[in-house]
């Protein structure tokens, strides 16, 4: 029988861990905490504040299989000026599409601070060969994605290849280039808070800059509990190693005040350095009209109708 | 970040957001100059002319004029309860009496809003606090015991429950609708009539409620309350006519309570005060464990007799649960009660206020260590900030006594069973809190903790059908469920 | 001239919603044409009821006896038209006062039905009252509200759903109930009442696989034929124990029993 090596005198080991503990989740009072934060009063110039700042994390999303050329451009002219009738309105962050259509996203957007982002990966469900995958990113990127918003394999998360998980992510960030990687968890398949926390820890090292809870093809989509279980991760990798990862709910925010709900939780898990674009997004559609909505019902004082706001 | 950075970014820094004010209307509450004591079913005017004031402790505004009942006025209070209790109520059928009980629940459901307003006026909680959870709560007591008035004989196997008689009630300022609604559901639920005296500084929401005893036609002289100050109670305690006394406050007075009535035969109920000891283990889930320890200690400002006071953390944890807990203070919203953000409102009194200091005092000089977040308070009315004290040892003052304020202490142990020792190290044992995601050791220490209320990887949790109450000097008796029922009832046989 | 009343058609009430018998049947009781529900019917009803019984289950005692208690609120306002359909005033008042009574169950029937057994071993045990699910009831002929109200309280106070067959003879109180029932806050499907014939409607009850538990208090003759029936999937068979009791309650709840270990 081998022998193990001696260990060299005065070893102290590191008291400090390199990721946090994968650790558990009480759903109950996750809820309870994530409830407690929705029931913040936001008024005033807080909410214009509040729902500028929700505009400019906006990522404008089509993603049917009747996507056309004409669809996109009038999505994207929408992403850059949604008011035509105010210019103070902002750009939204990016758009996002499949990746036959990154290249018409990229003509109409050229010039503008508007990103493209494309998903890939066998979106949405991830479950095609690895090289298909990888073809998928890097073709969405010579198409010209400013972005990727990838999907990782749930069938073997659930299945306990994790190693499978993590390798895949790795390989699409390799792929990436210089776009910048968002990873999607599909929350909604996970099941537990617990999963969701692993998963995120996992896509965290794998290499991710982003993560995000879903396609926006399953139900539950993004939630406020599951959103506030992704930013406490992000927490626990910033205090253990100080790297600064961003967070994507997507899928069912569709009303303003949904929007401030996840600010506060945003606002009051990592504080306001994470209250920019650069760090969180909203992956949405129909966010973007009602918060026009509102911002227009909090300068005048009288209630909306969706007839003055265009629909591109 | 990875990510490239186009040539023309307009993007801003990172947003520094300031909630703005949010006001909850206070109009939704109209008040009187002055209340008188409501006996009999009508407002009087006390027989001592005496009256005080009763101000708002996070403006020190006067809010209005209360009676101060002496001697003469518990008397005919009392008598009116007696009357009442003789002359139908007793012999009311246990149906009619619950239906009484579901209209009052009904009608506090229906003016919550106002209730609460008053709430948070009255005694410097968060409008959300209120709101959220006194109101709701307190109809639901009601709610509760309505059902049971008519029930009773399957509370009791194979005994004849019988009311007994006239009970004087005395309840605190932490919670006064919610600990009004405790008190006078079950006794009106078994049979009998009260006389109950609201603490001093927080008359308002009962006043309130005897406009609702009307609005329901309670028949006159079943509630009978009485506003005064500590002598109103004396007064109430020592009366020769009542069968029961239900008391609501700190060690000290229940004690004297209990001397006074030794000997006498009257029934009676303490809930006192606590020292609870939130105990968290190295495998719970961490910053929901967080989460329960800010709710236990800092919910209602810590004017909780069940608060979970003393943080007992897993040497293992220790500093990470600390780093998490102070920087989670800092979120936590300091200010005007009425204001629907605010998280930790006034404290209820200058003389509570006080004691605080001095037990803040104390801690330092013991060689504590002290942290409070950066907070703005207030110029005028009571305040204290959010306080965690690191370094505490088991005999310093901080960790023995209770101070009924947003402080907590923080101490560590090794092993479940040294967790458990320094739990139950103390005179009191009203609550505790367990935490860690292993439903063994919930169960184990569950079994072992001295205390009335334990809660697992949650704290702070009330329902009208859990039973509540301490051991040792946190009191006896229980009220919630079905076991609230036995202190206001007796049997044939 | 005198007004000319608009008079109201009596149909079923399924789901929350009030459909005339698939079959398009009527027969006449009480002087009114009122629907003959079909064995179709009855299959929808029973649909509805499993549909709806999650959500009942689901919701807290406190706010099913809440809705219980609006029921009754509900009962109250109606008395006149109520009184109508039954033999009075008196019957009425019994009935509503009945319904205050199951409600202040809701929140109580673990504390008196359950509890935590003392097992001889380092284990917390503990048994809980749930409901059954779906219950078929056959309600007695008379008295047309109170017996009526009398075997559905029980039924869901503790979350379960129910298919009512109707008094034959004098359906119309039950549809009076049934309006109250709409305005009370019940989710649609916690209570569907088929009328018709009962000889015809028994047996498809009886025999559904997809019913838990069965109450031939109104069954007359044929009730063996239905309690064998009834074998097909074990369902429970209950016939009403007399006064009302939290065991008029319990015949429609099981129990389970949960053991976890206590150590460090």
């Amino acid at each position: 029988m081998a022998q193990a090596k001696l260990l060299p005198r005065d070893l102290e080991l590191p008291l400090d861990l390199r990721l946090p503990r994968i650790g558990s989740v009480d759903a109950v009072a996750l809820e309870a905490r994530a409830g407690e934060l929705a029931k913040r009063s936001i008024k005033k110039g807080a909410k214009l504040a509040a729902l500028d700042l929700a505009i400019r994390m906006i990522d404008l999303t089509t993603l049917e299989g009747a996507d056309t050329p004409g669809k996109v451009s009038a999505l994207c002219a929408k992403a850059m000026r949604p008011d035509p009738t105010d210019p103070g309105i902002p750009a939204v962050a990016a758009v996002c599409v499949y990746p036959n259509l990154v290249a018409v996203a990229r003509a109409k957007l050229a010039g503008s601070t508007v990103k493209v982002a494309s998903v890939a990966t066998a979106f949405p469900s991830g479950q095609s060969p690895i090289d298909v995958k990888l073809a998928d990113v890097h073709e969405a990127v010579a198409l010209g994605a400013d972005e990727i918003d990838m999907v990782i394999d749930r069938g073997a998360f659930l299945s306990g290849r994790y190693a499978k998980v993590v390798d895949e992510i790795v390989r699409v960030k390799e792929a990436c280039g210089d776009a910048h990687l968002k990873v999607i968890l599909e929350t909604g398949e996970l099941g537990t808070y617990d999963n969701v926390r692993r998963a995120s820890l996992l896509a965290i090292a794998a290499g991710a800059d982003f993560i995000k809870t879903s396609t926006g093809k399953v139900s539950p989509a993004a939630t406020l509990p599951v959103t506030l279980c992704m930013l406490e991760v992000i927490r626990d990798v910033h205090d253990e190693t100080g790297r600064v990862i961003g967070m994507k709910p997507a899928g069912g925010i569709r009303t303003a005040k949904q929007a401030i709900q996840y600010l506060c939780v945003l606002n009051e898990t990592l504080g306001s350095a994470w209250l920019t674009p650069d760090l969180f997004r909203f992956g949405a559609s129909s966010l973007l009209n009602d918060v026009l909505m509102q911002i227009r019902k909090q300068r005048s004082g009288a209630y909306q109708s969706g007839d003055y706001f265009t629909i591109d | 970040m990875a990510a490239k950075t186009p040539a023309a970014r307009a993007v801003p820094s990172p947003l520094e957001w300031e909630y703005a004010p949010a006001p909850e209307a206070r109009d939704v509450v109209s008040l009187e100059e002055r209340y008188g004591l409501f006996i009999g079913g009508e407002q009087v005017a006390p027989r001592s002319r005496k009256w005080f004031a009763t101000t708002s402790p996070s403006t020190e505004e006067h809010l209005a004029d209360v009676a101060l009942a002496g001697a003469r006025d518990v008397d005919l209070a009392v008598q009116a309860a007696r009357g009442a209790f003789e002359d139908g109520w007793s012999t009311l059928r246990p149906a009619e009496r619950a239906k009484y009980l579901f209209r009052i629940a009904r009608l506090i459901q229906e003016r919550s809003r106002e209730l609460a307003v008053a709430e948070s006026l009255d005694g410097g909680k968060p409008i959300k606090e209120s709101r959220d959870v006194d109101l709701p709560l307190a109809a639901a007591h009601f709610f509760y015991y309505a059902g049971w008035a008519d029930k009773l004989e399957y509370a009791f196997p194979n005994r004849r429950p019988r009311p007994l008689g006239v009970a004087g009630q005395i309840i605190p300022w932490n919670f006064p609708l919610l600990m009004l609604a405790w008190k006078i559901a079950p006794a009106l639920a078994c049979g009998n009539t009260v006389v109950l005296k609201p603490a001093e500084t927080t008359p308002l929401t009962a006043l309130i409620f005897t406009d609702i005893c009307c609005q329901a036609e309670l028949p006159p002289g079943v509630v009978n309350i009485v506003t005064g100050d500590g002598s109103t109670g004396a007064h109430l305690v020592k009366h020769p006519d009542l069968d029961k006394v239900a008391f609501t406050g700190s060690t000290e007075v229940g004690k004297a309570i209990q001397r006074e009535l030794a000997g006498t035969g009257v029934k009676l109920t303490l809930e006192l005060g606590g020292k609870a000891a939130n105990i968290v283990f190295d495998d719970c889930a961490l910053d929901q464990a967080v989460e329960g320890i800010v709710n236990g200690i800092y919910f209602n400002q810590g004017h909780v007799c069940c608060a979970g006071s003393r943080l007992l953390v897993q040497e293992s944890i220790a500093e990470q649960l600390v780093t998490k807990l102070k920087r989670r203070l800092r979120t936590i919203r300091v200010g005007d009660p009425l204001d629907k953000n605010t998280d930790l409102g006034a404290i209820n009194s200058r003389m509570q206020l006080d004691r605080i200091h001095e037990l803040v005092a104390a801690g330092k000089e013991e060689g504590a260590e002290m942290y409070q977040p950066p907070c703005r308070l207030p110029e005028k009315g009571y305040w204290f900030a959010p306080t965690v004290f690191t370094n505490v040892a088991q005999s310093s003052r901080i960790a023995q006594e209770e101070i009924f304020g947003p402080v907590l202490s923080v101490l560590t142990f090794r092993t479940p069973a040294e967790a458990v020792e320094k739990a139950n190290n103390t005179p009191y044992g009203l609550s505790a809190g367990v935490w860690t995601e292993k439903g063994s050791r919930i169960l184990w220490v569950a079994e072992r903790l001295r205390a009335g209320v334990v809660w697992a990887n949650t704290f702070n949790r009330f329902d009208p059908t859990s039973p509540f109450g301490g051991y040792k000097e946190s009191g006896f008796g229980r009220e919630g469920g079905l076991h609230g029922l036995e202190p206001y009832v007796r049997f044939d046989r | 001239m005198s007004r000319i009343a608009v008079r109201k058609t009596y149909k079923l009430h399924i789901g929350g919603a009030f459909p005339r018998s698939e079959s398009g049947r009527t027969y006449e009781a009480e002087g009114q044409n009122v629907a003959r529900a079909s064995r179709k019917d009855a299959r929808d009803a029973v649909k509805a009821a499993r549909g709806a019984f999650p959500k009942w289950a689901g919701a807290t005692p406190y706010n099913r006896g809440q809705v219980l208690y609006r029921l009754a609120e509900m009962m109250e306002t109606r008395a006149a038209d109520l009184g109508r359909s039954c033999s009075g005033r008196r019957e009425v008042e019994r009935a509503i006062d009945r319904v205050v009574w199951y409600a202040g169950w809701a929140d109580k029937l673990p504390q008196v039905l359950g509890g935590s057994n003392p097992v001889a071993g380092p284990y917390f045990n503990f048994t809980v009252p749930e409901p059954t699910g779906v219950v078929a009831i056959l309600a007695p002929e008379l008295p047309a509200l109170d017996g009526l109200v009398s075997r559905i309280a029980p039924v869901i106070v503790s979350g379960n759903t129910a298919v009512v067959v109707t008094s034959g003879t004098r359906p119309l109180a039950a549809l009076e109930l049934a309006e109250a029932i709409a305005t009370s806050d019940l989710p649609g499907g916690v209570v569907n009442l088929l009328t018709g014939y009962r000889d015809e409607l028994a047996p498809v009850l009886a025999s559904h696989m997809d019913v838990n538990a069965i109450d031939l208090t109104g069954a007359g003759d044929e009730t063996a034929e239905l309690e064998v029936l009834a074998a097909d999937n074990v369902k429970r068979v209950v016939r009403a124990g007399g006064e009302q009791s939290p065991w008029e309650i319990s015949a429609f709840l099981e129990l389970k029993t949960v053991w976890h270990p206590v150590g460090t």
